[in-house]
């Protein structure tokens, strides 16, 4: 038996070699995100591993807010007093222990005075430390800088920037703008790499002054004398200072951030899985055609074999050693493709921000999951096959005319009817519920029973669609349209699996550009509803600036009012939400909100001012208290004075700016909105305010129309990759078509030689073929598009709490989808028709 | 374009051939594995006769079909299907000529299963884009005698009456020749006389050229002359052929050795 599974392989080549493609892509996709999320994850372990000292002491927070090392910032950091450094330095086992400064947000400009490109890595400032054992940076060139006016930089920045020891390098802090010579150069960690974050070092008190709070730190390092352990000097430590404070051995300090980071890491490593799953389960839809296809057309000679005494178990298992054989190759070569998509998704990350300097991270879990998802969804896809070629009866090695009869598509029509009826239901019952959580998973789980009822229902569907839509074949391209159309329908089962690898693909697509369209209409009209404001002052990714900026706006003639937004994270009665802390004010002037209780001037002092679902949800209505605990451990009383419409630009619930500054809240902006006073000269008071932003190029001025552009082109961005992503699956389904049509032209081919005898000459038999494809990738389109709609609007409605308000389906976007699923069945109709075309007549007539 | 059946045709003698070949050789393979399948054969299939070629297993029969209908290209001599010589034509235009001029049926496999019986009967037709001649199509179609069964697929018809609608197809396009290899080779006695009278009539009634392989004494005695091929020679012929009388012939063959 084994032989015949190894001459089998041998015979098929090019058969299998199209569907050992779907699993290299798939098992690519992968690998390639393993290597991927590996090699970020290294980058940074490295970057946290250098971070510690012996013994480290950080303020403690109030809450996990889990999104420490995330960049969304929490709003409120409490440091440590130097009256605390001094107590460390005396705790027995101390050798040394020194205060740091270290904040994101401090940019180092170039030359032309643009922000110095970290690929999406932060800016970050810290205080030069001159003991090497508290210290993670080395001197590499040069001094350490010894007052405001000097500063040193690592080396990589300076390399980039192309500065010298002495030029003058301007600086971003997250207070002022500052101009200092550069110093000296140093390298950060063992490793000496920073993930391509720019680091600025000052001396400690300038540092404090430029981006921390003079007499205070972010942190203590702490080095420990020879013979204590880590652990006894952290408690010691710990004991000494009380509550309030965080203390962690070099190992634990490492892990905790790394910790927190991998969290992030988790989510893009899920997130990129999922596309790879998404191409696996298209995969297995070619595989399961190609096996059954091979069967089928050795449906004579497994008779054979069972008719020598082959047991059914034999033939069963000589069909899934040819998966094995062909999971293990498809595998090994998916396993080499995974460094190419990995190189690519390095690529495709870094255009959108995150640059990872290094070698390929290939660890051995790679390699195991590799092999298990490739030659396990290969298995699975040929189990049903192989179990179909155990039934073939040995009769029918001696009859010539025996042809698989046709089974019933009885269980798939109920069992499809079932799960398609649960999806509408789910989906239906996502309308209906009122908790946005329980809305989405609803939506998710319709949208997922949908999807397998369709496609167990695609073959019962497919027989009328072709038949209906496949009418204008035969009236358009005449006898190469009819037998087409035959040909499409003469196997439902064959080209539904076809088919829906095409639909699952597209599906997505479509349902995300409706969810694209939705949002970015959705940010139209809250923009044109509630931007009151003629400016808006922001960075690209929403990266908190300083509060300077504001102020030199202020000056500005012409500018009527200036409104601060900032964010922190905070329990609420003890729920954490997002805050926005705004000036009371001028809130009025910056946004248009809609009030259904209270209004803006119940925000100023203590108040709150919340939107309607949080005040349903929490059941709060004006006037009432509510307890607000802040990140810092700080505990604020408020008292709700507002109720308004659902805002985007605010979130749900809002605080002044006093009360954020009182609690500790770092005077960092995100958004800054500008209102020009009445009949001044717009451009004029522009162009003073670009002068003025000028020296901050980390931030940008927008107009109102800017600013929704802005907004709708990280939409876009976002549909970008996703599209990118999902274009792999797409490719896959190609693939699948190219297959299942060069498997029917081998199978048809003395068919195709019949019709070239009596007169077909080679172009009808090419548009045949090709007509043929097509009918199966416009019926994957239409399931696809119907689905696609059904997927996109629901969800846009789960989430029109969440700001996206309008429903938009994009007509145009989705004939586009239609066409291109017309040209996709061209295009992989090519190679087959060839190959159709090429056959010699009397060969294809001794073929038996 | 114009077809063939457009070319004029100017009249050799008083019963011009539908086919015929001149010193038609072809060879296949070289060195040790040359096989001279057909050496210098001259052959003419006269209009309105049913010619049955007979021989042994290897003898050149299908290799004769396949040059006389364009399925193969010949080594060396020529093949004419009317006045038109073969090898003169590409491959567009002997698609063409198949379609219009000649008919097949094969062994087995002749219909596509995807298509009605009337389907595969107006096939050739409807490839070229032309619509049937009605009357001719009723004549056809009433001499298969198939009747109600004419809107079945072939899977739900009988060997013998596949064989049937493949003669029909062949006939339907009226062509200059029909070319049928063992046309009831698969078929049962009852099945294959039901064929062999189809085609029989058609060309008492219908005036239809027919050139038929066949090993079968019995479906020879319907021909109106018999070719017998040995080694790629015709080495003789018999008109007005009963079973007997080929039978007698045949045993001569299998009297002979190998060559
Ligand atoms: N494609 C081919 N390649 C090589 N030899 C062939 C080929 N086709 C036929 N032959 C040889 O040519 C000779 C005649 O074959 P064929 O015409 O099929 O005989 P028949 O139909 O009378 O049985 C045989 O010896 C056969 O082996
Ligand atoms: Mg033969």
């Amino acid at each position: 038996m084994w032989r015949a599974t190894v001459r089998n392989l041998l015979a098929h080549k090019l058969r299998l070699a199209l569907s050992g493609l779907a699993i290299v892509l798939g098992v690519a996709f992968v690998s390639g995100t393993m290597i991927f999320t590996d090699t970020l994850g290294r980058t940074f372990d490295d970057l946290f591993a250098s971070t510690a000292a012996d013994v480290n002491v950080e303020p403690a927070t109030a809450f996990d807010s889990g999104l420490t090392g995330t960049g969304e910032g929490v709003g409120t950091t409490s440091t440590v007093p130097a009256t605390v450094v001094d107590t460390v330095q005396g705790v027995d086992g101390v050798a040394s222990a020194a205060g740091f400064v270290r904040t994101e947000g401090v940019y180092v400009l170039d030359r032309n005075g643009d922000v110095l490109d970290t690929g999406g890595a932060p800016g970050i400032g810290i205080s030069w430390e001159p003991d090497p054992a508290l210290s993670s940076s080395t001197l590499v060139d040069g001094r350490p800088p010894r007052d405001a006016t000097e500063v040193a930089l690592d080396v990589d920045s300076v390399e980039k920037a192309g500065y010298s020891l002495g030029d003058t390098v301007p600086v971003l802090t997250t207070g002022p703008r500052v101009e200092a010579e550069l110093v000296g150069t140093f390298s950060f960690g063992d490793s000496g790499g920073s993930a391509g974050a720019s680091l600025a070092a000052f001396e400690k008190s300038a540092a404090q002054q430029l981006f921390g709070t003079p007499g205070q730190f972010n942190g203590i390092a702490v080095s420990t004398v020879e013979g204590v352990t880590q652990e006894a000097v952290r408690d010691r430590i710990a004991a000494a200072i009380g509550d309030g404070y965080t203390v962690r051995t070099a190992s634990e300090q490492a892990d905790a951030l790394a910790g927190d980071f991998e969290e992030g890491l988790a989510f893009v490593e899920t997130f990129l899985l999922a596309f790879a799953g998404i191409a696996l389960f298209v995969g297995t839809f070619i595989i399961l055609n190609t096996f059954s296809m091979l069967v089928a057309q050795r449906t004579r000679e497994l008779a054979l074999l069972r008719a020598l005494g082959a047991r059914r178990a034999q033939v069963k298992r000589s069909v899934l050693a040819e998966a094995l054989v062909l999971g293990v190759v498809g595998s090994t070569l998916g396993l080499a493709a995974g460094f190419g998509v990995a190189t690519g998704l390095r690529s495709l990350f870094g255009r959108f921000g995150l640059t990872l300097d290094g070698g390929l991270v290939f660890a051995t879990d790679t390699v195991l999951w590799s092999y298990a998802v490739g030659v396990l969804v290969t298995l699975v896809a040929a189990y049903l096959p192989a179990r179909r070629a155990a039934r073939t009866p040995p009769v029918a090695a001696m009859r010539d005319d025996h042809v698989a009869v046709e089974r019933s598509l009885r269980r798939r029509t109920v069992f499809g009817s079932v799960l398609t009826a649960a999806g509408v239901a789910a989906l239906v019952g996502a309308f209906v519920v009122e908790d946005d959580g329980s809305a989405a998973s609803l939506v998710g789980l319709g949208a997922l029973a949908l999807l397998l009822g369709t496609i167990a229902l695609s073959p019962v569907i497919a027989r009328p669609f072709l038949r209906g839509i496949g009418g204008v074949l035969p009236r358009l391209f005449g006898t190469p349209g009819h037998l087409a159309r035959e040909n499409a329908v003469r196997n439902p089962r064959r080209t539904a699996a076809t088919a829906s690898a095409l639909m699952v693909g597209l599906a997505l697509v479509s349902g995300f550009s409706i969810i694209g369209a939705s949002t970015n209409a959705s940010v139209d009209g809250a923009l044109d509803q509630s931007l009151g404001a003629d400016y808006v002052v922001s960075t690209a990714v929403q990266a908190p600036f300083s509060a300077d900026i504001a102020e030199q706006i202020r000056g500005i003639d012409g500018v009527d009012a200036v409104t601060q937004q900032r964010f922190a994270q905070a329990e609420l009665a003890g729920v954490q939400t997002s805050v926005s802390a705004v000036d009371a004010g001028t809130l009025d002037s910056a946004l248009a909100l809609d009030y259904t209780a209270g209004s803006t001037a119940g925000l100023r002092g203590d108040g709150l001012i919340v939107d309607e679902d949080t005040a349903a949800a929490r059941g709060w209505s004006v006037g009432d208290r509510v307890e607000a605990l802040l990140t810092n451990g700080r505990r604020v009383e408020l008292t709700v004075g507002g109720i308004y419409t659902a805002n985007a630009a605010l979130g749900s619930a809002v605080i002044s700016l006093d009360t954020f500054t009182a609690a500790g809240g770092e005077a960092l902006d995100r958004f800054v909105y500008v209102h020009l006073a009445p009949h001044v000269d717009t451009a004029a008071v522009r162009s003073s305010l670009e002068a003025t932003l000028d020296a901050y190029p980390v931030v940008t001025l927008k107009d109102q129309t800017q600013f929704a552009d802005e907004q709708k082109g990280q939409v876009d961005q976002m549909l970008m990759i996703i599209n990118a992503l999902l274009g792999l699956s797409v490719i896959i389904a190609v693939l699948g078509i190219v297959n299942t049509l060069a498997l029917s032209v081998i199978e048809r081919t003395r068919e195709i030689g019949l019709l070239r005898a009596i007169g077909m000459d080679r172009r009808q038999l090419r548009q045949m073929i090709r007509l043929e494809s097509v009918a199966i990738s416009v019926y994957g389109s239409v399931t696809e598009l119907v689905l696609g709609t059904v997927f996109g609007t629901s969800l846009v409605q789960a989430l029109a709490d969440q700001g996206i308000s309008r429903q938009v389906v994009p007509y145009g976007r989705m004939a586009v989808f239609l066409v291109i699923g017309a040209v996709i069945g061209v295009l992989a109709a090519v190679w087959p028709a060839r190959r159709a075309a090429k056959l010699e007549v009397l060969d294809a007539i001794a073929t038996a | 374009m114009t077809s063939v059946r457009d070319i004029p045709r100017p009249r050799v003698g008083d019963a011009p051939a539908a086919a015929r070949s001149v010193h038609l050789s072809k060879v296949y393979g070289e060195g040790d594995t040359r096989v001279v399948a057909l050496d210098a054969v001259d052959v003419e299939f006269p209009r309105g006769v049913f010619t049955a070629i007979m021989g042994p297993s290897g003898s050149g029969k299908s290799t004769l079909m396949h040059c006389m209908a364009g399925l193969d290209a010949v080594t060396d001599g020529q093949a004419y299907i009317g006045d038109t010589e073969l090898s003169s034509l590409n491959d567009r235009q002997l698609t063409t000529l198949r379609r219009d001029e000649i008919g097949f049926v094969f062994q087995a496999y002749n219909l596509l299963p995807t298509l009605t019986a009337l389907e595969n009967i107006t096939l050739p037709m409807d490839i070229a884009g032309r619509r049937p001649d009605q009357a001719w199509l009723t004549t056809v179609i009433d001499t298969v005698g198939l009747g109600q069964r004419l809107g079945h697929r072939p899977s739900e018809l009988s060997g013998g009456q596949q064989q049937r609608v493949a003669c029909a197809r062949a006939l339907a396009s009226r062509p200059e020749i029909i070319f049928a290899d063992e046309p009831t080779g698969n078929l049962d006695s009852r099945s294959g006389a039901d064929v062999l009278s189809f085609l029989r009539r058609s060309v008492k009634e219908m005036g239809q050229t027919i050139v038929m392989v066949t090993h079968d004494p019995v479906a020879a005695s319907y021909s109106d002359r018999v070719l017998f091929l040995a080694d790629g020679r015709i080495v003789d012929s018999m008109t007005s052929p009963t079973r007997e009388r080929v039978l007698e012939r045949m045993k001569a063959f299998d009297g002979q050795p190998e060559a």
